[in-house]
């Protein structure tokens, strides 16, 4: 079924404000005590079984926390966030660490079954279906190619399983939680965590330095293309808890990585914290792909609830030729805060952007990236799509700079807002600075409207309004559903139609 | 199978009456050529039949097999079976042709309570009418009339015509901007289309269409009326000595 139908299938079962992913799930907990101290990063590293200089690590990012003040610069508003409300660490009690399927909850597998994620590697591999793709091909470029996908499996502060382990181990490739690396792979984890973005980077990276839990690690060694696309999804179910989600992938000279994150969490009227910190590092000829679908629950019709989605990405083309490229899908979070950002450090790297934020109901949206050119002959692409719908506010962030010695430094910024409606509003903040005179930054941005013409057109062939909208907004972001990987890119385009639910009244 | 009754509709912006007492009966089978000078009110006429929300219907009524559309919005009056040729095509940027026809057949499908089209056979019926209208399978992999020639965007809406299977056709000045070719390949897929339950109202500012689709009746429309109706040899007429014989006898 080619994608915009289904999408159309998905819009049409769902209510107005009904998130699908909006269950929660009774497991028994095992919870830190609420709020946040030095013995509670005692707890969650002694819960972790960490290595002493771990701990100080975290205690050091804690201390500095203390002294530093939540930023405001961004276009959102948010009431203070009381932080001694949060728990901070809580893990299904079944799990005490990553374990092989068979000893997962089967509550648990329950939950990532609801969700669509194929966690059974038998099922992975006995059910790629490769149905009449060629045919479909000539219907559409957006192909639903099957193939096998590893996933790493976060629920709330731990990672329950990670499937295919043993597979990319024979390539080479270490695919396990980050806490799993802490243990068993010291070494690689001291050398490059907070090598990107380091624990005094800004608020909310300082606080994800003292307090995360869990996250994914890749590291893909010298010359190895990794085999089969790495995934993680994180799932927040616990009420009142924070997930601070730590996420370290090296690509080592000439290595190759895709790897998708995908989000959800349930309906609830409290506004729970994600704050997240992922650190990419790409050595020389490496390539590293990093998509997102970001679907944390957005709030309620009324703008109650919702997740704030306080994010610091960044990736470092740290060597010769190495390329770090992000995708992302913003579809759900009441307010999102993220850049995720290029450090074109080695001479000839490249970095792009290519970013759908899609913000409806009250949703508050302040996103771009930063592409900072270091070496010569680095070059960037930035493509941002942002659609706004009923109150919503959808801005985009971007900083380009081109430092003294970043000879030949080359960008491309193409910023595209649609609006429906007139209630809901785009912004876009673009800031550029070249110290190398040779440097070429282009800049292109539009605004539009939905327009009422093609709205017609479309309906007049039988399309009803809701999928008509959904029709011409997939086609707006094409640019960047082309960017995903072919599994994924489906489901972002039944993601884009189901948020824009209720857009038109 | 359509009625139009003493219609008055007026532009909802500003007011303006565009269509001023307009009646107008097309039979099952039937094909009516409405002709009239520039800014007489086709397209307007059209756009209402298709359900636009930028008119307001003050007083009269449209009758589509015996009862009133004007409730109806445009997804709906599509799905019972109107179909507008529209004088210009709008552009769809990112929705591949192709994926977009697949879209409009399978929603007018699930309205009728069908299921969905299986793939092959969705590729058989769009090779057979493109074929049939020369068009090329790889201009329907590109966005939907982005970047096509006007001749191009004509084809596309008798391609959707031809897959969606219309019982009343709406056909915008369809003629304008084609060679002759291309004419006689775009009246051919009309004429084909010919059949006992199945209307069309052809709107054109020349005779030259109506030879290769040879109309039933042919109506002038002006200034928001119909002022005079009669067989194809009033189109004959109009060709021969222009709208002013016609527009002063009404006077
Ligand atoms: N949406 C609109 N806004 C302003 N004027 C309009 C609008 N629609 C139609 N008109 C005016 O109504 C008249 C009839 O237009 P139209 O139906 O396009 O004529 P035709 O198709 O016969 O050439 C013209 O004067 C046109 O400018
Ligand atoms: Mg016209």
């Amino acid at each position: 079924m080619p994608a915009v139908q289904d999408t159309i299938d998905r819009v049409r079962k769902i209510d107005v404000d009904q998130y699908k992913y909006g269950f929660q799930t009774e497991i028994a907990m095992d919870k830190a005590p609420k709020g946040l101290s030095e013995d509670i990063i005692r707890f969650i590293s002694a819960k972790k079984d960490e290595p002493s200089w771990m701990l100080e690590w975290r205690l050091e990012a804690y201390r500095r926390w203390l002294t530093l003040d939540e930023p405001t610069w961004a276009r959102v508003h948010y009431p203070k966030i009381d932080f001694q409300d949060i728990y901070f660490y809580a893990a299904p009690k079944s799990t005490p660490g990553p374990t092989s399927l068979s000893d997962v909850d089967p509550e648990l597998l329950k939950v990532y079954e609801k969700l669509g994620i194929p966690l059974r590697e038998q099922e992975i591999l006995a059910g790629v279906q490769k149905t009449d793709a060629s045919e479909l091909e000539e219907v559409s470029d957006n192909v639903y190619k099957s193939g096998r996908v590893a996933v790493d499996a976060v629920f709330d502060s731990v990672s329950v399983v990670t499937t295919f382990k043993k597979e990319l181990a024979q390539a080479g490739v270490i695919f396990c939680s980050i806490s799993e690396a802490i243990r068993e792979h010291p070494e690689l984890v001291k050398k490059y965590l907070g090598s990107v973005v380091p624990t005094s980077d800004n608020y909310y990276a300082t606080l994800n330095s003292a307090v995360f839990t869990d996250g994914s690690f890749v590291f893909v060694p010298k010359g190895v293309r990794c085999p089969m696309e790495l995934s993680t999804y994180f799932r927040m179910n616990e009420k009142n808890t924070g997930q601070f989600e730590r996420t370290l992938i090296i690509a080592e000279e000439g290595a190759y990585v895709s790897y998708l994150e995908g989000c959800t969490a349930p309906q609830r009227d409290e506004n729970q914290l994600h704050a997240a910190v992922v650190e990419l590092v790409a050595l020389d000829d490496a390539e590293i792909k990093y998509s997102t679908v970001q679907n944390w629950y957005p709030g309620d019709a009324e703008g109650k609830g919702g997740i704030y989605n306080f994010v610091t990405k960044r990736g470092d083309c740290r060597g010769d030729r190495s390329k770090i490229s992000w995708t992302q899908v913003e579809t759900g979070s009441a307010i999102t805060w993220k850049y995720p950002s290029c450090i074109l450090r080695g001479d000839d790297s490249s970095g792009e952007f290519y970013s759908i934020a899609v913000s409806n109901g009250y949703q508050q949206v302040d996103s771009g990236t930063k592409m900072i050119h270091l070496g010569k002959n680095t070059s960037s692409r930035i493509i941002s799509k942002g659609i706004a719908a009923g109150f919503s506010q959808n801005t985009y962030r971007g900083q380009v700079s081109a430092h003294r010695k970043a000879t030949n430094a080359r960008n491309f910024t193409n910023c595209d807002s649609l609006l429906i409606g007139d209630q809901c509003g785009a912004h876009t903040v673009p800031y550029m600075e070249a110290k190398n005179s040779t440097a070429q930054f282009e800049h292109e941005a539009t605004t539009s409207k939905i327009s009422e013409d093609q709205k017609f057109y479309v309906m007049q062939r039988g399309i009803p309004e809701e999928e008509a909208i959904a029709l011409i907004v997939n086609g707006f972001v094409k640019d960047v559903i082309q960017q995903l990987p072919m599994e994924f890119a489906v489901e972002a385009q039944k993601l884009i139609g189901i948020s824009l639910e209720g857009s038109v009244g | 199978m359509l009625e139009i009754r003493n219609l008055h509709a007026r532009i909802v912006d500003d007011g303006t009456e565009i269509i001023r007492g307009l009646n107008l009966t097309v039979k099952a089978g039937e094909v009516a050529a409405i002709m009239g000078p520039n800014g007489s009110g086709k397209s307007t006429l059209s756009y209402i039949l298709a359900g636009r929300e930028d008119y307001e219907v003050t007083e009269g009524d449209i009758l589509y097999n015996g009862q009133s559309i004007l409730e109806m919005d445009p997804a709906e009056r599509a799905t019972s079976g109107i179909f507008l040729a529209f004088q210009y095509p709008m552009e769809i940027p990112g929705v591949a042709t192709m994926e977009f026809l697949k879209v409009a057949m399978n929603e007018q499908r699930k309205a009728r309570g069908e299921e969905p089209l299986k793939i092959p056979e969705f590729l058989k019926r769009v090779k057979e009418a493109a074929a049939s209208l020369s068009m090329d399978m790889a201009m329907l992999k590109r966005p939907l009339n982005v970047g096509f020639s006007g001749g191009e965007k004509k084809r596309a809406e008798i391609l959707q015509m031809k897959l969606l299977e219309p019982k009343l056709c709406v056909l915008d000045e369809t003629d304008s901007g084609l060679d002759i070719d291309a004419l006689k390949i775009v009246s051919d897929g009309v004429n084909a289309l010919r059949a006992p339950d199945r209307a069309f109202l052809v709107i054109t500012h020349y005779q030259r269409l109506l030879e290769h689709i040879v109309p039933d009746s042919v109506h002038v429309l002006y200034r928001g009326q119909v002022i005079k109706s009669g067989d194809k040899s009033l189109a004959l007429d109009l060709e021969a000595n222009g709208y002013a014989g016609v527009i002063g006898e009404a006077a």
